[in-house]
């Protein structure tokens, strides 16, 4: 395979491997997916398009990524939910070095204790990666959803 | 038998005093109805948008009073306007984005009768027919028909409109000490929105309001702020309520010459824990405020809070959308003088609040768990006598006073 043809394999993989983690509520493992300095962001497109800088959520480390999660676990309090992912195919937008850019798109399910099941959000993952080894590594990973709208509350990670 | 506007009498008359709220009032359809006439259109000011969202002549805006749509324009004098977003004719909305710019006024899509920026009707497409055919009535006069408008002020960058000529002034309305407290925060900078996204909340709007106003709950649902010290009811702070019941602030200061309470310990609330951040970055907030308060929150009737929580600033805009439904609208504010470090904290500590927030999700159900927990109880009540039984201040804030005083003002206003 080629150069371009591994990489796209490799995000797609950790894509794939990112949403079954948060769709499985292994929570724990969710930083794993992250550099130290990474940023992950939720945000939608309308804030996107009039360039506002705050988020839904705003995790500029790691350790405010392993924050997320914990404050998730022991503060927070939401009725129990889950999520199920279904993503589109990658579309690497640039490589430069062992970094690269793409952007991939997605629904997400919300399954209420209760057994309701809507369509909470919809939206595309702009990531960026880092090449680490065999596979790739978020440095960034901003979440825009189509809309700014969120039904009751935001908890678990998109 | 029609009682106070309501269809029906209530299943239960209101109970005296300020301490017992009957559930009828978060499930009624009329109840809902009549608020929308009563306080909303009533004689009450409500937020409609930011001044520098209609910055410059022409601009607009689309808002809501309670579930009306209305308009905010600057025309070109640079006064701010503010009308029914609903055509003269057939009631179709004038505006359908959000906000744009209108230099020459607006055309209804519907059947393109016109409007200028302040309002009125100013033309109606073949109003003399077509080759002398067809055509309004000759008595049709362009002037006496148009959008009700609402009377328009300012204050700290913030507009409000009020339907009503009863209606005291902003400022008569909302008082000198919450005037004072909505200055403090704004301190004559011009704020600078740096987010918009709405919460769709499953529940009745006073649900949300009476949240906002329950100090006694904060520490107890959010273990993030007690843990952190952020905000706990053995700080230093107080709470005011304003004379007509319905505008109230609520603040603290950190006190980090207190250590721990034994009174909180004694409680065994699951919010005293352990707890600790792997990057506690975002609580070390910068100072902004010279009167050292770190929590201010505070409301104006009917249905709007100005928020500061360190630094954190958002305004956050009620919108009922029916007995069971409420759109929440968070405005997150920075200032243009802010500095890198000064904005990159208030990114930061945006994941305080919001719909998302580790201080305010939890508010986005628990009054969906009310709604649905009183679902088969319109006639029992809820219980407010934390804190007494008036609607006063106190520098205690395990209390419910500006609940009480809420509901206050909102019987006062529903004749209830």
């Amino acid at each position: 395979m080629s150069a371009s043809q591994d990489l796209w394999f490799a995000i797609a993989k950790a894509q794939a491997d990112h949403a079954r983690c948060l769709d499985d509520d292994r929570l724990e493992q969710w930083p794993d997916f992250f550099t130290d300095d990474c940023l992950y962001r939720v945000t939608s497109a309308d804030n996107m398009r009039e360039g506002y800088e705050a988020s839904l959520i705003f995790l500029n480390s790691k350790g405010m990524v392993r924050d997320r999660v914990s404050a998730l676990r022991t503060a927070n309090i939401y009725e129990r939910q889950a999520y199920r992912h279904i993503l589109g195919q990658p579309s690497i937008l640039s490589v430069e070095g062992e970094s690269a850019t793409s952007e991939t798109s997605f629904m997400v399910a919300r399954i209420m204790r209760d057994g309701k099941t809507d369509l909470f959000a919809t939206g595309r993952y702009l990531d960026t990666w880092r090449r680490e080894g065999d596979g790739v590594t978020l440095t960034a990973r901003i979440v825009v959803c189509d809309s700014s709208r969120i039904d009751t509350l935001l908890a678990l990670p998109l | 038998m029609a009682v106070n506007g309501l269809t029906q009498a209530p299943p239960s008359a209101w109970p005296e005093g300020l301490t017992r709220v009957p559930f009828w009032a978060f499930q009624r359809e009329d109840v809902y109805a009549q608020e929308q006439k009563r306080i909303f259109q009533g004689p009450s000011w409500s937020f409609l948008c930011l001044e520098t969202d209609v910055a410059n002549p022409g601009d607009w805006r689309s808002t809501f009073v309670g579930d009306a749509p209305v308009v905010v324009t600057r025309n070109a004098a640079g006064e701010i306007h503010a009308f029914e977003n609903r055509c003269a004719h057939r009631g179709a909305l004038i505006c359908l984005d959000d906000k744009g710019r209108a230099a020459k006024g607006f055309s209804c899509v519907y059947h393109a009768w016109t409007y200028n920026l302040e309002g009125d009707l100013t033309g109606v497409a073949f109003q003399k027919g077509i080759k002398g055919k067809g055509g309004m009535s000759p008595d049709f006069k362009v002037s006496e028909h148009g959008p009700r408008k609402l009377r328009v002020a300012t204050i700290c960058g913030l507009v409000y409109g009020t339907f009503s000529a009863d209606a005291p002034s902003l400022p008569d309305y909302l008082g000198e000490e919450i005037t004072t407290r909505i200055a403090r925060v704004f301190r004559d900078r011009k704020p600078v929105v740096l987010g918009r996204f709405t919460q769709a909340l499953p529940n009745n709007w006073k649900l949300y309001i009476e949240n906002v106003k329950d100090s006694y709950h904060a520490s107890i649902l959010h273990l993030f702020f007690t843990t952190f010290e952020l905000n706990r009811l053995s700080q230093k702070g107080a709470i005011i309520v304003d004379e007509s019941g319905g505008h109230h602030v609520s603040y603290s200061a950190i006190d980090r010459a207190a250590t721990g309470n034994a009174d909180y310990s004694a409680q065994k609330i699951r919010s005293d824990s352990d707890y600790k951040l792997a990057d506690p970055s975002l609580l070390h907030g910068f100072e902004e405020y010279p009167d050292g308060v770190t929590l201010q929150i505070l409301t104006v009737f009917p249905a709007m809070v100005v928020q500061q929580i360190q630094n954190a600033i958002a305004i956050r805009q009620v919108i009922p959308r029916g007995p069971g439904q409420t759109d929440l609208n968070w405005i997150y504010l920075g200032f243009e003088e802010d500095t890198p470090e000064e904005r990159m904290m208030r990114l930061k500590q945006a994941n305080l609040v919001g719909p998302a927030g580790y201080i305010s999700m939890e508010d986005g159900c628990v009054g969906g768990f009310v709604q649905r927990g009183s679902a088969g109880a319109p006639d029992e009540r809820a219980v407010l006598e934390m804190g007494g039984k008036t609607a006063e201040g106190s520098e205690s804030r395990v209390t419910e006073a500006s609940i009480r005083g809420f509901w206050k003002a909102w019987r006062a206003q529903m004749g209830i």
